[in-house]
């Protein structure tokens, strides 16, 4: 069964239209690259995945279960906070400005979600906090503040806190974008062992590179509809479609 | 590169050697301000007259100050006004929260009656609250505790158990929570939009997020405000005297009635007034540090910080370079 399955999402701002139409799946193990010009609609088809942002048509399966909703009786209900909650569980997010909690170390914001919304004791979260800084280059770096951290590091802390929670999914939301050029490897490594781990990831980025060596499929974006995708070479190098081409010779 | 940072140069190994350039250290003469000195000499000439004036006014008897100063009754007002101010500024801060909670809900029964409530408290004078406290039992001459509409429970007196100070506390309280719920609003919403969305993508509900990540964080902006709010309150506890609660001003005020050394009592209870609040400035910035953890800001505190803020700024730019 498809981890991600979204169908004919669409979503307005008003009169803006920004997603048009989407229909994606995502196969376990798959590592997705959403590429596309700024305000082509891929960071909020991502926001909706895990229901931060809400759609007005379609609907969106993780794991095989609706997001936001729940169906009953041949009727849409609005699930509850907790469950919302819940379901946000499955899937792990990172964002561009990292958003890490500025009054927690960086151990503490990676136990947060394990400790309060898991149950898992303090012992046993700050052994796993500890694994996991360790898995993303930071051992040792536990008792730091954020603020301490330089940006690339702050990002790999996020990305450590996204995992606390064993998503089966992970979001990156042009994580490496607020990044000085120098830090961008470095959590673009980080992704690149995450995704041979067999980690579920859907990355919206504009490292190109990254999306050539590590994505099994790219899909492009543009004007809030998907216009393109396949294997990242296909794409990258002879893409099919015009806007596709013209956006590729911006960004390279 | 400078003349100045030459010296540093070699031992950066910044690659160009500049041996032969002499170092110039910068010896100005320091600007002159006679105007500055003027006006201080002046202000200070004018604050000296002042002080002597009531100094030496044979119409202040200052051994009466000194006497009255920690004369029991005096005390006792002092302390009744510290307990006043705190037991009335809790329930200041934790209806504060409670109301800010309300408007931020989305719920907007929740959100028009936070708002119907602020408005009412901001907009009539804390005098008339504490007066209308003060006299509730014209309107409600018994309070029934138990199960309503039934007869099981206990019926009391209103004007037994509304004494002057609980009148007290529970005008000042409720006065305060409006003013403090906009102050914890304010804190609320400065935090980043992020930081809820993080919360929330890692499964925290809404009021996990408000308290492990937005409250802990909005406490940092709360903070100053609420001691300033605190200090408020030392002083707004006067309002009191007028339902006699038996505070420092009440205090005094019963003493100078019999025996009319009015300005001399005054001066006590400004004294006290003036240490208290001293008191709660300092505590202020200690708590200000204790909460800027992990935050960029640098801590300052105490005495000693606000002395320097307070001359030290001002005698270098007088002295014009004198302190470097």
């Amino acid at each position: 069964m498809s981890l991600l399955r979204a169908e004919h999402v669409h979503k307005t701002y008003g009169s803006l239209e920004v997603l048009h139409d989407i229909s994606l799946t995502v196969e376990k193990g798959e590592v997705v690259c959403l590429l596309g010009p700024s305000g082509s609609g891929k960071s909020t088809f991502l926001r909706c995945i895990n229901h931060l942002e809400r759609i007005d048509a379609g609907r969106i399966h993780v794991d095989g279960k609706l997001v936001g909703y729940e169906e009953r009786n041949g009727r849409l209900h609005e699930l509850k906070e907790a469950a919302i909650s819940a379901g946000r569980r499955q899937t792990g997010m990172v964002f561009q400005s990292f958003n890490l909690f500025p009054h927690l170390t960086a151990a503490e914001n990676i136990m947060l979600g394990p400790r309060r919304v898991l149950g898992v004791n303090a012992a046993t979260a700050a052994a796993e906090a500890e694994a996991l800084l360790e898995r993303v280059g930071l051992k040792g770096r536990g008792p730091s503040y954020p603020r301490q951290l330089s940006g690339g590091q702050q990002q790999r802390v996020a990305i450590a806190r996204a995992l606390a929670m064993k998503p089966k999914l992970m979001l990156f939301d042009e994580p490496t974008s607020a990044l000085d050029p120098q830090l961008v490897s470095e959590v673009l490594g980080v992704m690149r062992e995450l995704a041979d781990t067999g980690m579920t990831m859907i990355v919206v980025t504009h490292e190109m590179a990254f999306a050539r060596d590590v994505a099994d499929r790219v899909v492009v974006l543009a004007g809030g509809r998907i216009i393109e995708q396949g294997a990242p070479r296909t794409v990258l190098d002879t893409p099919s479609d015009p806007r596709t081409a013209a956006f590729l010779g911006k960004s390279i | 590169m400078s003349p100045g940072a030459a010296g540093h140069g070699q031992d950066e190994g910044s690659g160009t050697p500049l041996p032969s350039i002499p170092l110039l250290p910068v010896e100005a003469v320091p600007a002159r301000y006679p105007g500055r000195w003027a006006s201080a000499i002046v202000c200070l000439v004018l604050v000296a007259l002042l002080a002597r004036a009531f100094v030496e006014s044979p119409h202040i008897q200052w051994p009466a100050v000194a006497e009255y100063l920690t004369a029991e009754a005096v005390l006792n007002g002092l302390w009744l006004t510290i307990v006043l101010t705190f037991a009335a500024q809790a329930i200041g801060i934790v209806g504060g929260i409670i109301l800010a909670t309300m408007t931020i809900s989305p719920n907007p029964v929740l959100k028009s009656v936070a708002g119907a409530y602020i408005w009412l408290f901001r907009g009539t004078p804390a005098l008339i609250q504490i007066i209308f406290w003060f006299n509730i039992g014209l309107i409600f001459p018994d309070i029934f505790l138990g199960i309503p509409w039934t007869d099981i429970g206990i019926k009391v007196e209103t004007n037994v158990v509304i004494t002057p100070l609980i009148a007290a506390v529970i005008a000042l309280g409720l006065n305060e929570a409006a003013y403090m719920s906009e102050i914890v609003r304010a804190g609320i919403i400065s935090i980043d939009r992020g930081q809820s969305e993080a919360a929330a993508a890692i499964g925290l509900t809404h009021g996990q997020s408000m308290r492990y990540v937005i409250l802990p964080q909005a406490v940092r902006t709360i903070i100053p405000p609420t001691g300033n709010e605190l200090i408020g309150m030392l002083k707004n506890t006067s309002l009191v005297s007028v339902i006699s609660a038996q505070e420092l001003l009440t205090s005094v005020q019963q003493i100078y009635a019999m025996n009319f050394l009015t300005i001399e009592l005054l001066i006590v209870a400004s004294i006290w007034y003036l240490v208290m609040t001293t008191f709660a400035t300092v505590a202020q910035g200690y708590l200000e540090r204790f909460f800027d953890r992990g935050a960029r800001r640098p801590a300052r505190a105490g005495i000693a910080p606000l002395l320097r803020a307070l001359f030290g700024r001002a005698g270098r730019r007088m002295g014009g370079g004198a302190h470097q």
